[in-house]
């Protein structure tokens, strides 16, 4: 396959300086994103999954800084742009959704205004242009009656408009890669579920690449086509969402997917719990990050941390289960 | 069903919150409509609905927490909310036997006191011990029924995470030693994989202590799991109410069709072959409910009468609830 | 080089020893630190405390009481013996000045006191059980705002002042000998603040209750079965402590100026008790002659409001939990 990759992440690390001490929030994550692709980026809080897309984006706020890796979008290393190829590269050609549209949108200014700001930031059309690219933009997605929505503020929306209109904000510059910070978690079931269809047929149509954040597995399963999970800063596991779910080979996805009650079980089942409790990042332990709570953590867990191997055809898993003498090879 | 063994029957209830629209007139939210049912003694009663459903309310209605606007409640044959009265019954005993779990559990502890206090609180109030030293020991037994231990008494709520912070909350719930307990959301503000072992520990605490739960949540995997029967809420209105497994076998009303195609499923090939029923539009406030069935804006089904009167709660099959005109 | 005895299991015990609980820091340690780092509240701290010593054990070290007129040492300048010098009657101004400044102090502490009682009980039971009640609770403080505060003192200390005397004359109980000492004009201003000065603590203290009744731990209180008493008691006033500490501080010397003020007018203490207030209003006359006399009690008074201010300031901002880092 000679196709060249949207975006690469080489080991990136990202590391908070703050009063309390250095929390190394991403400790030396990789991953590769293909044109068209979905990747789900799957961890609870504290794995650092949100920071990672922060910093791919730009948007990575002090006292948090990138320490060491590169990013590399379309082969060129974002971590070296200046100030004037960021601010032409962020909402052009990778824009970001968030999780609470509310809070990432001025109360001041209409959602048309808003909207339009968008458009014009980056392409230099007339305003009426900029207009009628809005109002399509609207449509698209799947709000009823754009013009009059345009002269509307973002508190007379409800939730699952709002999330609309972010999404129309992202999507207004036509980008190559959208961030999506997990912008279903804060609506309700059934508008989740309209969110997930829309934003799954504009990714068919458009061909975007989506790094979609989250913490619900079900939601993975239902749009992405890649997932990475995230534990304590690190990549513990990566695959084909097939894989992930049918071939899962890191005990802490396992644990995850054991511990998930479904709506569709047949009869009751225990659930199965990870113990312990998720890891203080101001003070991780050495080696695995998962080590304390894992059922097969060994000695080498505690001291070590594991090397990444390959399981399956693009499938890779952090684990020293896998690397057992006698068994498989060690990186 | 034997009468013997219902532990609570809510009838009617109505809870409204007055409020001034946007032109200065009084208006009245309508949060909890008209609603009925029973939880039998031992058994989970899962609540689960949307935002603006009204199931939170419902939840702090019945411990008149928030005080009902209209209706009746039943605990243990025991009247202790007849809208009809002028004066209600006091409710310093049934809070003994009636407790709650909250949502978001570092603000359901007060930061200003040690775990042991917040614990100790409750024996205080219902003078449940002698002298000190049994004091200090049921604190302790709590504890460790909740998987901590006593060294953590002396700790401030803030030194722990999430899911331990939810731990307190729910010895504190057991200190009176109840026998009906509201988890309202009880995991929704948790980790992931700490969720399951809260699960776990409640469904212990029940199997042990032969409690009763009244379980709200809007997560139907977690609900689904955990309860007996169900009632699903829309705008206000229970719109059906069924056993467990029925429920989702046989699902007979429309949005309880739509929000069980709309729960995402950590599986992908279940995923895909899915038929998804998904609906048009948002929920509409509380504030201005649809007329008749409140759900007949959304309804891909809805016909003539939905939109002018409002749906008989009917008994379809054995304990199988429904409000719906086309069932 | 990886040992073959590594990827034996772990043991619960190996585990747990992987890490610990991390100490998390209290409210008081937090605030504490803050306070630390503000340079000015802390010079204002010393000054204050070196202020308290003044006042209250310096005249232990000393010959002199404040009434002791010594024959033949009148109106002596400062010197070696007199470091303060001495006043028209023989008396040692720097035991006069220490004892003033104690006045001056209790009368604060005092006065703040009895705002702090007041306005607390009064702020919480207005805001917490809110409609009528608050209503008509909050009326009645705005009505007392609009009363003028030095008038009725003075009307106050006008009116009671004979009936205190003959009552203090006549009586012999312990508690008029004591008030006898404290005179009529002190006694209006703490009666005084018990009728007036309490009202703006009452509406902070309300303004907390609102907003901190609204909590949801003060629910779970009532879910317990816990009562009013209860929940203001030890649920609302720990959790706005910040607030009622950082406001009766600041009353203090807003109490220590009006007493000053109203003793230099006359109508404060009464001889041969002396205040910072009255010890000025003393040296008015030989103001040109003996300036020390004025300029010496006028910048003890100043150091003492400013600093006490200023530590205030620098209180709030260190109990201000948005503030948390």
């Amino acid at each position: 396959m000679d196709n060249k990759k949207l975006l690469e992440i080489k080991d990136l690390k990202v590391t908070f300086f703050t009063h309390a001490g250095e929390v190394k929030a991403v400790g030396g994550i990789s991953y590769d994103l293909d044109y068209g692709e979905v990747m789900g980026i799957v961890g609870e809080s504290g794995s650092g999954k949100s920071v990672e897309a922060y910093s791919i984006i730009g948007l990575l706020q002090s006292p948090g800084k990138i320490v060491g890796g590169e990013i590399l979008f379309e082969n060129k290393n974002i971590l070296e742009f200046d100030k004037k190829q960021m601010q032409d590269f962020r909402g052009n050609e990778i824009a970001m959704i968030f999780q609470n549209p509310m809070t990432c949108m001025n109360p001041v200014y209409t959602v048309g205004n808003q909207l339009i700001e968008a458009v014009l930031c980056h392409h230099k059309i007339p305003k009426k242009e900029a207009q009628k690219r809005a109002i399509d933009m609207l449509n698209l997605v799947g709000i009823n009656n754009p013009e009059n929505r345009m002269k509307q503020y973002p508190h007379e929306l409800s939730g699952g408009m709002r999330q609309r209109v972010m999404i129309a904000m992202g999507l207004i510059c036509d980008p190559k890669l959208l961030i999506a910070d997990e912008p279903t978690t804060a609506l309700d079931v059934t508008i989740q579920a309209q969110i997930l269809e829309l934003m799954k047929e504009i990714q068919k149509n458009t061909q975007m690449s989506i790094i979609f954040i989250t913490h619900n597995l079900g939601v993975v399963a239902d749009i992405c086509h890649r997932v990475s999970v995230m534990y304590a800063g690190k990549i513990v596991e990566q695959g084909n969402v097939d894989d992930i779910f049918y071939n899962t080979s890191h005990p802490y996805t396992k644990g995850l997917l054991k511990s998930m009650p479904r709506v569709d079980a047949e009869g009751y089942e225990r659930l199965i719990p990870i113990e312990g409790t998720p890891v203080d990042m101001l003070n991780p332990p050495e080696g695995c990050g998962f080590a304390t709570r894992c059922q097969s953590c060994m000695k080498i867990c505690l001291k070590e941390a594991p090397p990444t191997i390959e399981v399956g055809e693009r499938h890779t898993s952090s684990c020293w289960l896998l690397a057992m003498p006698g068994e498989g090879e060690v990186n | 069903m034997d009468n013997k063994d219902i532990l609570l029957k809510v009838e009617n209830l109505r809870k409204y919150f007055p409020i001034k629209d946007g032109f200065g007139k009084m208006k009245n939210v309508q949060a909890v409509e008209n609603v009925s049912f029973y939880i039998n003694k031992g058994e989970t009663f899962g609540l689960v609905g949307e935002s603006g459903c009204g199931k939170t309310t419902l939840g702090r209605s019945i411990l008149r927490l928030l005080e009902p606007t209209a209706g009746k409640i039943t605990y243990d044959g025991d009247v202790i909310f007849d809208g009809k009265l002028k004066k209600q019954s006091k409710m310093l005993p049934f809070r003994r036997k009636m407790q709650i779990i909250f949502q978001d559990p570092s603000a359901s502890l007060d930061p200003r006191m040690t775990v042991g206090e917040i614990i100790g609180e409750a024996l205080d109030i219902h003078k449940l011990y002698e002298n000190k030293k049994q004091r200090t020991e049921r604190i302790n037994k709590l504890l460790d029924m909740v998987g901590l231990n006593s060294e953590h008494s002396n700790r401030y709520p803030h030194e722990f995470s999430g899911g331990q912070q939810q731990r307190i909350g729910i010895a504190r719930a057991l200190a009176v030693e109840p026998e009906f307990i509201v988890c309202d959301e009880p995991i929704s503000a948790l980790d992931v994989s700490i969720q399951s072992q809260i699960v776990n520990m409640l469904e212990d605490m029940q199997n042990e202590l032969g409690l009763t739960y009244l379980f709200i949540a809007h997560d139907l995997s977690v609900v689904r799991h955990i309860s007996d029967r169900i009632g699903v809420m829309y705008l206000g209105n229970m719109v059906e109410l069924g056993a467990s497994h029925e429920l989702y076998k046989n699902p007979l009303h429309p949005y309880t069709k739509t929000l069980l195609s709309a729960v995402p499923v950590p599986d992908p090939k279940v995923s895909k072959s899915r038929k998804r029923i998904i609906l048009d539009g948002e929920i509409p406030s509380p504030m201005n409910p649809p007329s008749g069935c409140r759900f007949h804006t959304r309804c891909p089904y809805a016909v003539e009468i939905c939109s002018r009167e409002l749906p008989e709660w009917r008994e379809i099959d054995k304990e199988h609830f429904v409000a719906c005109h086309i069932v | 080089m990886i040992m073959r005895d590594s990827f034996e299991p772990a043991s619960r015990e190996e585990k747990e020893s992987h890490f610990e609980l991390v100490k998390g820091v209290s409210y008081w340690q937090d605030a504490w630190r803050r306070l630390k780092r503000n340079k000015v509240a802390m010079i204002s701290i010393y000054i204050i405390a070196f202020i308290f010593v003044f006042a209250f054990i310096g005249p232990m070290f000393s010959d002199y009481d404040y009434t002791t007129q010594l024959r033949g040492q009148e109106n002596i300048a400062p010197s070696w013996g007199f470091p303060f010098g001495t006043d028209n009657l023989g008396r040692d101004l720097l035991v006069r000045t220490m004892y003033g400044a104690r006045v001056s102090l209790i009368v604060g502490v005092c006065a703040s006191l009895i705002v702090l009682v007041i306005g607390t009980v009064y702020g919480s039971v207005s805001g917490y059980f809110g409609g009528r009640v608050d209503d008509v609770m909050m009326r009645v403080v705005e009505l007392i705002y609009s009363l003028p505060d030095i008038l009725v003192v003075l009307l106050l200390s006008a009116v009671l002042r004979t009936p205190l005397q003959i009552w203090f004359n006549s009586s012999g109980g312990f508690i008029a000998g004591k008030l006898s000492v404290v005179g009529p004009g002190l006694i209006s201003i703490f009666i005084a603040f018990g009728l007036l000065y309490w009202v703006g603590m009452a509406r902070i203290i309300r303004g907390q209750v609102l907003m901190l009744k609204e909590q949801e731990y003060v629910v779970a209180a009532k879910a317990l079965g816990a009562g009013s008493k209860r929940i203001i008691v030890k649920h609302l006033w720990p959790n706005c402590i910040g607030q009622i500490i950082v406001t009766t501080c600041m009353q203090i010397p807003s109490a220590i100026f009006l007493e000053s003020f109203l003793s230099f007018l006359g109508v404060g203490v009464s001889a041969p008790l002396t205040s910072l207030g009255s010890m000025s209003a003393d040296a008015l006359g030989g103001m040109y002659t003996y300036s020390y006399r004025l300029i010496i009690p006028a910048i003890i008074l100043s150091l003492m409001i400013l600093s006490l201010n200023l530590f205030g300031d620098g209180l709030r901002d260190a109990l201000d939990p948005r503030l948390k880092k």
